[in-house]
């Protein structure tokens, strides 16, 4: 972690909104970020379940890949990065990729869309440096170009189309993971249908200097309410969603981690474009062989929540770690996630936590913790 | 009433000293969703760690503002541990501590002084 001194911390486009509205500012990720308002972790939360709260996540880097011999070429040549389906994805989609070293872990998780001419990426901020070379680095035949004079603004939660639908009624016709680029109040915004809270809702990139003028239309009204880090941290917890740097990093591979998901089909053994990513032979090994150890769901029994780094044990002796863990709102209990041996990773076995010197039970649970809402 | 620089309050109760945080603490902690106190007849040193409060946002250490016997802790805090952010001052409180000498009070900061060191 960075103290925060060293480096002057960059500021949000948005940032006298935020502490204007009583945002309490942190360092985070070299940033300065509001990590809740005056309203407070649990009501910016419930608020995101029950209506629509806009977050800030300017911090995100937004990478414009455009390629010099057809969009196509392009996708292939990220294909030898990730292994998600890229060159499948259909023009105005978007899809969730790792980039993966060559000892199958993973570099970062992010987003890709593609836009009919060129591919858009939103990478996270701890990673957005080490990204942006490695694309430069790996992909001869693209501009790697940063959209840096943009901010990006997350409206999440199931009135989230109507109140962006004040603004921009095409957006109903948008579903789960469909992008697209809208004009409104002479800029562009640039639209996709996602988010990492497991509800409904979009992300609006915007040009930097409009951005001020796009939030205050949304929070007109009061229907969507700010909402800070604190809350996307717990919203995503619930959905069973990794951060990266916690659940996921270099020393884990994507079957571990549970995201499997995110490999195509076509680049899995008898696939039609089968590895060619970084630590294709350990990845596609584990898929076939299963891993030696699994995130899971992990509900403590007590009260007490279980934070990251806490130690899992079974009777045989130490098992695990927590990866990220708290409290979740809407379901009022403490909630955690992290890594268990394979063996032990089946929903229904019980553990032990070891809290402050304490061995507190912990079992084993499905994730996402809350079902998500998205619309497909 | 006296308060420590670490944002908790002391109150004398008879023979003992009640111990809460102040709604400084509170509001500053956010959300309050767990509270792990001490056990009862533990003998605590000043500056030992005493009470855990877990916040949405990350767990805090509560030192022990005296030297004293633990002779009673507010067992609602189990089930309802938002009360204290709701009361920090009254039912909000943590435990009472059994002191040598109540005069140890005379070490810590009125109300003015310490609303004076939070500006």
């Amino acid at each position: 972690m960075d103290d925060g001194q060293a480096i002057p911390l960059r500021r949000l486009p948005l940032h006298d909104l935020h502490v204007g509205q009583g945002g309490r500012m942190v360092p985070f990720a070299g940033w300065e970020m509001p990590v809740h308002y005056p309203a407070g972790v649990m009501a910016e939360h419930l608020h995101t379940r029950s209506a629509a709260s806009l977050f800030d996540v300017s911090h995100m880097g937004q990478v414009l890949l455009r390629p010099r011999n057809g969009l196509d070429h392009l996708a292939s040549c990220v294909e030898a990065l990730v292994p998600a389906d890229i060159l499948g994805l259909p023009r105005g989609r978007q899809r969730y990729a790792l980039l993966t070293d060559d000892a199958g872990g993973i570099r970062d998780d992010v987003m890709m869309a593609n836009r009919g001419d060129h591919l858009f990426v939103v990478v996270n901020a701890s990673t957005r440096d080490a990204d942006l070379a490695h694309f430069r680095e790996s992909l001869g035949h693209a501009e790697v170009e940063e959209a840096a004079d943009r901010a990006l603004l997350a409206l999440q939660g199931p009135t989230a189309e109507h109140a962006l639908g004040r603004l921009v009624p095409a957006v109903s016709g948008m579903r789960f993971m469909d992008v697209a680029i809208v004009p409104w109040g002479g800029m562009d915004l640039w639209l996709s249908r996602s988010g990492y809270t497991g509800e409904d809702g979009f992300e609006i990139s915007v040009p930097a200097t409009g951005a001020q003028t796009l939030a205050e239309a949304l929070l007109a009204g009061g229907e969507v309410k700010l909402a800070g880090l604190g809350a996307r941290d717990s919203l995503r917890l619930e959905a069973g969603l990794c951060l990266y740097g916690n659940d996921i990093d270099r020393t884990t591979s994507p079957v571990e981690a549970g995201l499997s998901w995110s490999i195509g089909k076509a680049r899995r053994i008898g696939g039609s474009r089968a590895g060619g990513f970084p630590g294709a032979d350990r990845i596609l090994r584990q898929l076939e062989l299963g891993p030696r150890r699994q995130r899971v769901g992990l509900q403590p029994e007590g009260r007490a929540p279980m934070r990251a780094g806490t130690a899992i044990t079974s009777p045989e002796g130490h098992v695990g770690h927590v990866t990220s863990g708290g409290f979740g709102p809407t379901l009022q209990a403490p909630i955690a996630m992290g890594y268990v041996d394979a063996k032990l990773a089946q929903p229904g076995t019980r553990l032990n936590g070891d809290v402050r010197g304490r061995s507190l039970p912990v079992s084993v649970v499905p994730l996402p913790f809350v079902a998500p809402s998205f619309k497909r | 009433m006296k308060f420590t620089e670490d944002h908790e309050w002391l109150r004398p109760e008879g023979d003992l000293i009640v111990v809460g945080i102040t709604e400084h603490a509170a509001k500053e902690l956010g959300d309050i969703v767990f509270v792990e106190l001490p056990e009862i007849e533990a003998m605590v040193a000043q500056g030992d760690e005493v009470v855990v409060i877990e916040s949405v946002k990350a767990a805090s250490d509560i030192l022990a503002p005296v030297d004293g016997e633990i002779v009673e802790v507010n067992s609602k805090l189990a089930d309802n541990p938002g009360l204290v952010n709701e009361d920090p001052l009254g039912a909000g409180w943590f435990f009472k501590v059994r002191v040598d000498d109540m005069a140890v009070l005379d070490d810590f900061m009125d109300e003015d002084e310490y609303q004076d060191s939070i500006g």
